[in-house]
């Protein structure tokens, strides 16, 4: 063949550390979008990425109103960093993202994760994130295989059309 | 855009290999293209293809979670009838764009 032959990605792992709404997300539409492409996909969450797949945490992920210079208001004015640090404004404002994501077929965590095992991909949590908040295996949402250390992951990242992406 | 020949009809195809009319669509086209991916179609497999098309007809967006809610498949029984290409796959096969979706 010539050096123009395509070599399409076939796996991919991702790993999410940070556990704000917008992070979790963007690893799940990207673990979600290399499933559907049928691309080999392993999610590795760790540190306050658990967030993301903690049964008592996962449904009401944040995103941060202060801090976060990208933050507007409805219509484009900056948001305040004042009214950002109110209490129950960075509640409201996140309860405002999860609808908005919901009305563009966006569904909840959970519902995610289930879509994403459905086509075949693979959920890991992280054994050191784990130990460190103390968390069990039955606090982890169903859909997370296993616990596995970052050793074992790596072990899963095999193959030369392999990318390790990190959110 | 290119004319081909599918199952013995002239059609206007994409680049990526999607019927430009959706119109110019039938079951024949639909079975030559499954083919071509390596699907042989069910009747449910077109249950999902009409939904499909159907929705597109509307304006609606497409999205693999709006077919597992449509009460025709769930989304693991979707991915088995287009393995590795639930949506996209399936959208070729049902003659309508691809869709522009990212769920």
């Amino acid at each position: 063949m010539s050096s123009e032959e395509k070599k399409p990605l076939e796996k991919v792992c991702i790993i999410c550390a940070k556990g704000s709404l917008e992070d979790v997300y963007a690893t799940l539409v990207m673990a979600n979008g290399a499933v559907m492409e049928g691309i080999e996909t392993n999610v590795f969450f760790t540190f306050f990425g658990l967030d993301g797949i903690t049964k008592e945490r996962m449904l009401g992920l944040h995103t941060a109103t202060t801090g976060n210079p990208a933050m507007r208001m409805p219509g484009g004015l900056p948001f305040p960093t004042m009214l950002g640090g109110l209490p129950g404004v960075e509640a409201g404002v996140s309860k405002m993202m999860r609808s908005q994501m919901e009305e563009l077929d966006m569904p909840p965590v959970d519902e995610f994760l289930e879509m994403i095992t459905a086509g075949g991909g693979m959920i890991y949590a992280c054994k050191l994130a784990v130990d460190m908040f103390k968390l069990e295996k039955e606090d982890l949402h169903e859909e997370v295989d296993s616990i596995i250390t970052i050793g074992d992951f790596y072990g899963l990242c095999d193959g030369d059309r392999t990318q390790i992406i990190f959110t | 855009m290119a004319l081909q020949t599918i199952a013995g009809a002239q059609v206007n195809v994409s680049e990526d290999g999607y019927l430009e009319n959706m119109n110019e669509w039938n079951q024949n086209i639909a079975n030559e293209i499954a083919g071509e991916i390596g699907i042989e179609l069910t009747d449910k497999h077109f249950e999902v293809l009409n939904y499909l098309r159907e929705k597109t007809e509307a304006g609606e967006a497409l999205s693999i979670r709006k077919v597992g809610k449509s009460g025709i498949t769930d989304i693991k029984g979707l991915y088995k009838l287009f393995p590795k290409g639930p949506l996209k796959y399936s959208a070729r096969i049902a003659g309508i764009p691809k869709p522009a979706s990212c769920v």
